[in-house]
């Protein structure tokens, strides 16, 4: 182990693997239309891939089925160094979010712990020609070899994209940035870190308007926190966080200027059954997610996802197990810290499918209609591009099947906690580590 | 080039306290060289510890070195060791801790059968994984990583976990029964909890869950205190040795290990108290209807195993090196680090609004406390 080397650096297993470790990818979104794609990763780096139109039309399969290939990468946010408090401040992407599509640019709001940046993304295929007073270099011309007049014209160049800050909302925040959302207005958004909320206007970055404030007055009481939210698809009044205790709070910011007091709570009862010291931190929700629909909630906790009704509110209307077969390896899993992974969870365009990340580089997916559940692997291995993904189990009992994978063999370091599902088609994209899997669906029967 | 050891003990008399409760020495090894070799390293412990094993490996984050008193050296982390008295190596902690030193459990498990823990090394009982839960997490609050601040989330969540341990040890009687054989009955409330004030900062007359409050996200020290105050009221279960019992039955860890709970449990409480040699243990399965006993006797039953010649003697042997005077902590850490060492909370509670509690993260406080700790502890003790 990197432990015992002499240097008097204080976590070597860290740089060792310091290579790689910038690379994991944190964070997963599409954009509106599907088109482009980013990924944020430990590293502080964006990348934008952009899905491929497909030209050739009626030789290849019925439907874009495009590729992804990457459109642009920068650097988002570098390592900071908080001096007051004489800590790092990481410059892992926490969240990236697209902002609806406006003008012939993209932009989005990529967030580290702490600060949240508006990234413009242009493209730029064409450059005026034939200036006056410039030559092609761009130096200036000797007037006296001027003899015509002409007027430059646009020619298309090779495609360049440009990325540049926009805007910079800092010091907004003086716990750890989790979640930022942004507003069907348009015009704002909102970040959460553990203990507060906040919102924000998009034009205004040294104003923020705090609506959400857990934070007791004595720190000693503190007994949970803030874990994800997110403003409503069309109203733009409501939004939603959950906390680490399992409640979602439904809050509307027409009611007063701090939301601290919510308007709906959801809160499943414990199942006095299943009791135990680890059911705190097993319910503590890790993801939340309006569906497109902005009736359902869908959220995540260690061992399940749960969809909720926002018109009821004593308990989820359906639950689905992602891995109950860790349930009797809850004491492992806190030593090793894995009961603490944040698992993201996504709805697909309709609605009509669920999908979340679990350990050993699977990922489940639920169909809500038959209540049935897939295990699938993102795995380079085991798949070849273009290769149908065939499903997983993981054997806990009963006939064990070929291919079936025991609980003790699971990976824990291969976890699939980010992923993003295409806003209109069925196209997946799941970050296992620091690889990204985009996975899509061909409908056509032959094809199989 | 040599590697200079310096050890910080929580308790300076820690061969009076029993033996199922964690004897923590936090050891913080720093080097002087930072060219210090890894064989120079493993020589000094050798040394210091009486090592008898020569392939101890620091490699391992879960090496168990044994030193002469039959303390086992777990090594927590980088630099940071930890004692752990024998009759905490229960097979739940190992198998929780140890990924390939199961092994080693061998050695430890001779050790408990020699001590009579025969039940011991069942090691499925509620309260014992309980309590090694407790013990888990009080170390993972501990240890947090000193470059980037600690996730709020998890250490809440910890936090949490340990409160809730610790209610239901309230509930139980167990922590009751603790705080008032920990004192004298006679003793006024205030007088009471001078000591677990000094121990614990705990303000709080009652023994409720309200000492959790030094589970507080301030300095780091606190919630050293904190691993002090539940272990050593934990411990002094005095003779009674029902206290794991109660109403918790319905609370198993695992349901399979329900059956035939209770009577193993008083088997186990009796054996563990003991540590085999004390004749003063009595066996009554009903609620002790003693008085509280003195502090002396509560600590006098509990010797360290071995039969040295004086639980005392034999650590200040070990310790002799050492200059145990050297308690500043955040000293100590600069030493080693670039960072002084700050609780996940400590930070975060420096920007919000301050409230009562004073908060030892300032270099003097910290010093003045242990000293004081360690003028009350041998008052206690008596020695």
């Amino acid at each position: 182990m990197g432990e015992d080397s002499e240097s008097p650096k204080i976590n070597h297993s860290f740089l060792r693997d310091y290579v790689t470790e910038a690379d994991v990818i944190s964070t997963v979104e599409f954009n509106q239309t599907g088109d482009l794609l980013a990924t944020g990763d430990k590293g502080g780096r964006v990348v934008i891939f952009q899905r491929e139109t497909e030209s050739k039309g009626e030789c290849e399969e019925l439907g874009e089925s495009g590729e992804y290939n990457v459109y642009s990468t920068f650097q988002s946010h570098e390592p900071d160094f908080d001096y007051l408090k004489s800590l790092e401040i990481e410059e892992k992407i926490n969240k990236i979010r697209w902002l609806p599509h406006q003008n012939a640019a993209h932009f989005l709001l990529s967030t580290n712990d702490k600060t949240i940046k508006l990234w413009k993304v242009s493209e730029r295929d064409k450059r005026p020609e034939g200036y006056n007073l410039k030559d092609e270099e761009g130096r200036i011309k000797d007037v006296s070899t001027v003899t015509s007049l002409r007027v430059p014209v646009l020619k298309p160049t090779d495609l360049m994209v440009e990325v540049r800050p926009r805007r910079i909302f800092a010091n907004g925040h003086t716990y750890h940035v989790n979640s930022i959302s942004v507003n069907s207005d348009g015009e704002t958004y909102l970040s959460a870190d553990d203990l507060r909320i906040n919102m924000w206007h998009l034009d205004i970055t040294d104003r923020s308007f705090n609506i959400v404030d857990i934070k007791p007055a004595n720190m000693e009481d503190l007994t949970e926190v803030i874990t994800a939210a997110e403003f409503h698809p069309h109203h733009c009044h409501l939004f939603v966080y959950s906390s680490s205790k399992g409640t979602l709070r439904l809050c509307d910011m027409r009611e007063s200027a701090l939301c601290d007091k919510h308007s709906k709570i959801f809160e499943e009862p414990e199942d006095p059954g299943n009791r135990s010291f680890f059911s705190e931190i097993i319910s503590s929700v890790s993801d939340v997610k309006f569906s497109h629909s902005g009736r359902y909630l869908l959220t995540r906790d260690y061992l399940t996802v749960k969809v909720w009704d926002l018109n009821m509110e004593k308990g989820p209307v359906e639950t689905y197990q992602v891995h109950e077969y860790l349930r009797s390896k809850l004491c492992s899993l806190y030593e090793n810290d894995c009961i603490f992974d944040k698992f993201e969870c996504v709805w697909n365009s309709n609605d009509s499918v669920i999908m979340t990340g679990a350990y050993n580089s699977f990922f489940r997916m639920f169909d809500r209609e038959t209540g049935r559940g897939v295990t699938l692997e993102a795995w380079r291995e085991s798949s070849k591009p273009r290769a149908v993904l065939r499903t997983r189990r993981v054997y806990s009992g009963g006939r064990r099947r070929r291919g079936d994978v025991g609980v003790d063999s699971l990976d824990f370091s291969k976890k699939i906690l980010h992923m993003a599902w295409h806003p209109a088609e069925n196209i997946i994209a799941i970050a296992a580590t620091n690889n990204l899997y985009i996975f899509q669906d061909r409908v056509n029967a032959e094809n199989q | 080039m040599f590697a200079e050891v310096t050890v910080r003990s929580m308790f300076s008399r820690p061969c009076y306290l029993p033996l199922h409760v964690m004897c923590v020495f936090e050891v913080y090894i720093s080097l002087s060289c930072a060219f210090c070799r890894h064989g120079k390293r493993v020589e000094k412990l050798k040394m210091l510890f009486g090592l008898a094993v020569n392939e101890a490996k620091l490699t391992s984050q879960r090496t168990r070195l044994k030193n002469q008193n039959g303390f086992h050296l777990c090594r927590l982390s980088r630099e940071v060791y930890t004692f752990v008295s024998p009759s905490r190596m229960s097979g739940s902690l190992l198998n929780m801790f140890s990924k390939g030193t199961k092994r080693k459990f061998s050695d430890g498990g001779e050790e408990i059968s020699e001590e009579g823990l025969v039940g011991a090394r069942v090691a499925s009982s509620y309260s014992l994984q309980r309590q090694s839960l407790l013990d888990m997490s009080l170390i993972k609050l501990q240890l947090c990583h000193m470059l980037v601040e600690p996730n709020l989330c998890r250490s809440v969540l910890i936090a949490n976990t340990v409160r809730q341990i610790q209610e239901e040890m309230t509930h139980d009687g167990s922590w009751h029964m603790v705080t008032e054989a920990f004192c004298n009955a006679g003793q006024s409330p205030s007088e009471r909890l001078v000591a677990t004030e000094v121990l614990c900062r705990s303000r709080e007359q009652d023994a409720e869950p309200k000492v959790f409050s030094v589970i507080s996200y301030e300095g780091c020290r606190e919630e050293e205190v904190v691993a002090d105050e539940t272990l050593c009221s934990v411990s002094v279960r005095d003779t009674v040795s029902n206290v794991y019992l109660a109403g918790r039955m319905g609370q198993c860890w695992e349901k399979n290990e329900l059956s035939g709970i209770e009577r193993d449990e008083e088997v186990l409480e009796d054996s563990r108290l003991g540590s085999g040699e004390d004749e003063e243990i009595n066996t009554e399965d009903e609620a002790s209807t003693e008085g509280p006993k003195t502090i002396g006797q509560v600590f006098g039953t509990f010797e360290i195993k071995n039969g040295s010649p004086g639980p005392d003697s034999a650590l200040e042997e070990l310790f002799s090196d050492v200059d145990t005077s050297y308690y500043d902590l955040d000293t100590m850490l600069t030493g080693m680090q670039s960072a002084p060492k700050m609780g996940p909370y400590d930070l975060l509670d420096s920007l919000g609004p301050s409230h009562g509690s004073p908060s030892i993260v300032s270099t003097p406080n910290c010093r003045s406390d242990l000293n004081e700790l360690d003028h009350i502890m041998e008052i206690i003790v008596g020695s």
